[in-house]
């Protein structure tokens, strides 16, 4: 099962005990975005088979939305850091980096970012 | 090809079966070829069957990353069915039951179709209204459904408790030309079929890379070389996004993982698909005598083919609540595949923006019941270049125009 602390309470959280909210640092458009735009903030999810960041709520817990960096493709979870924040934090990505050599760093869902 | 018949069978009885040819060839690639279908699971072998058969184009090889029919195809619960509410989905899922129907016949292959009828029920006053809505929709589809009392649903299916404490049978719509089938078998049907109009089926081969020249597809990038194409049919659930984004495009889906499970074998008890869609469970038996069990996805990204074990158990809590019976049944195997999810839960069968390059994905739970029909339509695709009646609603730019195909709201999981 799928265990996650929660950067808030500082619980370690089964699955259970959470509710999924999938990709996060998405960049929102509104009604004035171009149809583009809007279909890929909409549906085009980034998808990847490796470092995935993702929302994730505490919902029967404290209630609160958190972020986590998890790979998709062997279930190992890098760490988890609160919601409010724009990118991930550096010692998350030091972490990934670490397990993850190969990663190239990326999380907006146009991929522009990739260092 | 050597024809499977009563006589082949008695033939080779009498020289001990050393006569058996081999179903399918395993060639080396050639060089280049008119097509390639980078996926050898039921829906990527079916378009590779219907190219050639309905189109007469046979220089095509199947390129397949494991083995053969290894993906979803081998891991599905084999329900085929075509009640759907939307009439573009309507018409490719029945175009896939009628198709089912005579395969046995068309490939000279035993995939054991079995019209056994499938009853979905209805366990709240929405569900009511719901499956009455979908068999008025059916009614004007030409498909034969039909909405029936508690009371039937006992006669068809004794085992099944319609009384529950929290969820009592309200009704249930059934498809009675809906059934199971043999998942193996339709893979290894068509890749026979395929093989024998000389079409090259390239297991363990991973495509790593598309290549590409003025916006137009030219080939891919292969674990045994580069091969040359001049189209190319992606039809890879699970791995969709992968392959989409070496071709430079990126898709509106979802990989999760969703689980099945068997129990132990017993003697026959229900000759029906039975689905609870309201406490989320399936069950159907198989003809070894194992009751087939589908579950729930996960709900978050996921390639590892294993999902979360608290699915299983509400699956399992689910089915004891319908089918008391089953309670000391023992789960032999459970197991997990990794499924395509769009927005609106339904397919993909489209152009890209790379040109002769198509894709056929997001399949999402249900995608096995589809196999013959969404051949056929991708087939009509690849080989036209543009859509067919059937696959022109399924295009990937319905997102952006907001026509969606929305199955999700009727369904849930089981779609």
């Amino acid at each position: 099962m799928l265990t996650l602390e929660c950067p808030y309470c500082g619980l370690m959280a089964d699955e259970t005990e959470l509710s999924p909210g999938y990709e996060a640092h998405l960049k929102r458009f509104g009604p004035a975005s171009s149809p583009e735009e809007f279909e890929a903030y909409m549906f085009a999810r980034k998808n990847p088979k490796g470092v995935h960041f993702e929302r994730w709520r505490h919902s029967y817990g404290c209630g609160k939305w958190f972020l986590a960096a998890r790979c998709t493709a062997t279930l190992e979870v890098f760490g988890t850091y609160p919601a409010q924040v724009g990118e991930p934090p550096a010692d998350i990505i030091a972490k990934i980096q670490a397990r993850r050599p190969e990663w190239k760093a990326g999380w907006q869902p146009d991929g522009k970012d990739t260092k | 090809m050597k024809r499977y018949s009563v006589f082949a069978i008695a033939r080779e009885a009498l020289r001990y079966h050393t006569g058996w040819e081999r179903a399918w060839r395993s060639p080396e690639p050639k060089a280049s070829y008119d097509a390639i279908v980078v996926g050898a699971g039921g829906h990527g072998l079916a378009t590779a069957y219907y190219l050639g058969k309905n189109y007469g184009i046979t220089n095509v090889a199947i390129i397949e990353k494991g083995w053969l029919g290894g993906g979803n195809t081998g891991r599905n619960t084999t329900i085929i069915r075509s009640n759907y509410l939307q009439d573009s989905s309507a018409a490719i899922y029945e175009k896939a039951r009628s198709l089912y129907e005579t395969m046995s016949q068309d490939l000279n292959y035993n995939v054991m179709f079995s019209p056994r009828g499938v009853m979905m029920l209805a366990q709240t006053h929405h569900e009511v209204r719901g499956y009455l809505r979908t068999a008025h929709a059916n009614a004007l589809q030409g498909i034969v459904t039909e909405f029936i009392t508690p009371q039937r649903v006992k006669e068809l299916c004794p085992i099944l408790n319609i009384d529950g404490p929290r969820y009592p049978v309200l009704g249930a719509l059934w498809q009675p030309r809906g059934g199971t089938g043999r998942h193996d078998a339709v893979a290894w049907g068509y890749a026979r079929a395929c093989s024998a109009m000389g079409m090259d089926i390239i297991q363990n081969c991973e495509v790593k890379g598309v290549r590409s020249e003025n916006g137009v597809v030219t080939g891919v990038d292969t674990t045994k070389g580069f091969i040359g194409t001049k189209k190319l049919g992606m039809v890879v659930a699970g791995h969709s996004g992968q392959l989409a984004e070496m071709a430079g495009f990126r898709l509106p889906i979802e990989a999760v993982a969703l689980q099945a499970l068997v129990s132990e074998p017993i003697k026959p008890c229900m000759d029906v698909v039975v689905m609870a869609n309201t406490v989320h469970g399936y069950m159907s038996q198989s003809d070894k005598g194992e009751m087939v069990i589908g579950g729930g996805t996960d709900g978050f990204n996921n390639y590892t083919q294993r999902g979360s074990f608290h699915h299983i158990e509400e699956t399992l809590r689910a089915l004891v609540e319908t089918f008391p019976m089953i309670s000391r049944l023992k789960m032999l195997r459970q197991w997990g595949g990794i499924v395509d999810m769009t927005g609106d839960r339904s397919p993909l069968i489209s152009k890209t923006p790379l040109g002769n390059c198509f894709i056929n994905c997001g399949w999402g739970t249900g995608g096995f019941k589809a196999i013959p029909g969404s051949g056929w339509a991708m087939a009509e695709l690849m080989a036209k270049g543009e859509p067919g009646p059937l696959a022109e609603a399924f295009n990937m730019w319905r997102f952006k125009e907001g026509q969606f195909i929305d199955e999700s709201v009727a369904a849930g999981v089981a779609h």
